[in-house]
C-alpha cells in the first residue's frame, strides 16, 4: 500500500496509462480520499464529454478538397508500381488533371482508382469501434433509400448471410466523382468487409472482376453501367472472392 | 523508391482535432488543408517508420500557433502566466452541453494538451513531442486544463461515471 499518490498519477489513472499494479494502489488510495476521487471522476467525465461532442466529426463525409489534398504525392508511386496498367492509368491521370482544373464534377475515374479508393475507405472506417457506420442495419430500408438518392442510382445492399456476414450499416463518403456509398458487413468474429459504390468511368460499360491488393487490403471490383463496385477486406483473398461472387450475382443488371 | 505514406487515413482524426481546437467548421478544415499542404511539401523530411500521425499533428500544432501569433501580434505568448484561476461566478452556469464554450475559454496551450490527451488519446510523451515541450510541461498544462474545466463545468449534474475496475 502506498502512502502517497502523485498528481500526475491521478491523471494517468484517468487516461488508463498506469501499470496494473499501480492502478490498483491508486484506486485504493482514491477510496480513502474522496476529494481526489471527485476530481478524478470529473476529469474522466470531461474525456467522455469531449468524445460525445466531437466523435461525430469522424463520421462526416470527407470534403473533396481535403481528400484531394492528401493525394497528390501518390501519383508517382502509381506510375512505378502499376506499370502494367499504364494505359489505363494515363486515362486516369488525364481525368485527374481535368478534375483538378474544372472543380472535378463527374469526371470519370479509371478502375484502378476505384480499387485504391475503396481500399482506403475500408482502412479508414472498418477499424472504428464506436462509429463504423452512419446508419445501422436496423434502419436498412432508410439506409438504402438514402444512399441511393445521394449516389444517384437505385442501390441494393447485397445479402451475404449465406456466407456468414451480416449487414452492419452504411455511410456516405465524398469521392472525386461525387457521392460514394459504403456498406459494411461483419461476421460472427467481427471481421469486416465493405462494399464501395460510386459513379465510374463512362466508357467501360461492363468489366469482369478484377482483383487488386492495396496496402494489404484485398479488393475485388467491377464496373456495371455507370457505376463501379468494389468489395474490400482483409480476410483472405478466397473469402473475399466468394463474397464478391455473391454480390456480383445479386447486383449486376441483367 | 521510397514509398510515400497515405495521408487520407489520418484525415478523419485530423479533422476531429482541428474542429475541437478551433471550435469552427471552416477554420478547422482550413487548418487541415494547410496541414496537408505542408505535409506534402515536407514529406521527404518525415522519417519512415516513425509515427506519421504524431508528425501530422506536430505540423498542425505549428500552423495553429502561427495563426494565433498573427491574430494577436501585440501579445507575447504568456505560457503558464495566463493561469490565474477562473473567477468564481461568471462560469458557474455552464453545463456539459457547454463543453464547446468551456474549451473556448481555455488558453490555447492548455486546450491543445487536453484535446491531444483526452480526445485523441496521445500518451504524455507523444503529446510532448507533438507540442515540442518537455513531458513535465504537458503534465502541468493538463492538470491546469482539467481543473479549469472542472471549475467551469461545476454545478452541472456531472455524468456519473463509474471508473471501471
Amino acid at each position: 500500500m502506498t502512502d502517497n499518490v502523485h498528481e500526475h498519477e491521478l491523471h494517468a489513472y484517468v487516461d488508463g496509462t498506469l501499470p496494473e499494479a499501480r492502478r490498483l494502489e491508486v484506486e485504493a488510495w482514491l477510496a480513502a480520499h474522496p476529494a481526489d476521487a471527485e476530481r478524478v471522476q470529473a476529469w474522466a467525465a470531461q474525456n467522455q464529454s469531449l468524445h460525445a461532442a466531437f466523435d461525430a466529426v469522424l463520421n462526416e463525409p470527407l470534403p473533396l478538397n481535403l481528400v484531394r489534398a492528401t493525394r497528390r504525392p501518390a501519383i508517382p508511386v502509381l506510375y512505378k508500381t502499376m506499370a502494367a496498367m499504364l494505359a489505363m492509368l494515363v486515362t486516369g491521370l488525364v481525368g485527374y488533371a481535368i478534375g483538378l482544373n474544372s472543380g472535378g464534377s463527374q469526371t470519370p475515374v479509371a478502375p484502378a482508382y476505384l480499387a485504391r479508393d475503396a481500399a482506403i475507405a475500408h482502412a479508414v472506417f472498418s477499424p472504428e469501434a464506436r462509429h463504423p457506420v452512419e446508419v445501422d442495419a436496423a434502419h436498412a430500408d432508410h439506409l438504402v433509400a438514402w444512399l441511393s438518392k445521394r449516389v444517384g442510382t437505385p442501390l441494393q445492399a447485397p445479402d451475404f448471410s449465406a456466407q456468414g456476414f451480416e449487414l452492419l450499416g452504411g455511410r456516405l463518403l465524398s469521392g472525386e466523382t461525387g457521392p460514394v456509398a459504403q456498406f459494411m458487413y461483419q461476421d460472427r468474429i467481427e471481421r469486416r468487409v465493405t462494399l464501395y459504390v460510386r459513379r465510374a468511368v463512362a466508357d467501360s460499360k461492363v468489366t469482369a472482376f478484377r482483383h487488386a491488393t492495396e496496402n494489404g487490403v484485398d479488393v475485388f471490383y467491377w464496373i456495371d453501367g455507370d457505376f463501379g463496385y468494389a468489395l474490400s477486406g482483409q480476410i483472405g483473398r478466397q473469402t473475399i472472392q466468394k463474397l464478391a461472387d455473391a454480390a456480383y450475382a445479386q447486383l449486376v443488371t441483367r | 523508391m521510397r514509398v510515400r505514406p497515405d495521408l487520407i487515413e489520418h484525415l478523419p482524426r485530423l479533422r476531429r482535432y482541428a474542429r475541437a481546437l478551433t471550435g469552427d467548421v471552416n477554420r478547422a478544415d482550413d487548418l487541415v488543408q494547410d496541414t496537408l499542404e505542408r505535409a506534402l511539401a515536407k514529406l521527404d523530411l518525415w522519417q519512415p517508420g516513425s509515427d506519421l500521425r504524431a508528425w501530422l499533428f506536430t505540423l498542425m500544432h505549428n500552423l495553429f500557433v502561427n495563426q494565433i501569433r498573427i491574430k494577436r501580434p501585440q501579445e507575447t505568448v504568456m505560457e503558464e502566466a495566463l493561469d490565474e484561476p477562473v473567477s468564481g461566478g461568471q462560469m458557474e452556469a455552464l453545463t456539459a452541453r457547454d463543453i464547446h464554450a468551456a474549451l473556448a475559454q481555455l488558453p490555447e496551450e492548455q486546450r491543445e494538451v487536453l484535446l491531444l490527451v483526452g480526445l485523441e488519446q496521445f500518451g504524455y510523451a507523444e503529446a510532448a513531442q507533438v507540442l515540442g515541450v518537455p513531458t513535465g510541461t504537458v503534465m502541468s498544462r493538463l492538470s491546469r486544463a482539467r481543473e479549469r474545466m472542472r471549475a467551469m463545468l461545476a454545478g452541472e449534474p456531472a455524468i456519473k461515471l463509474k471508473l471501471v475496475k
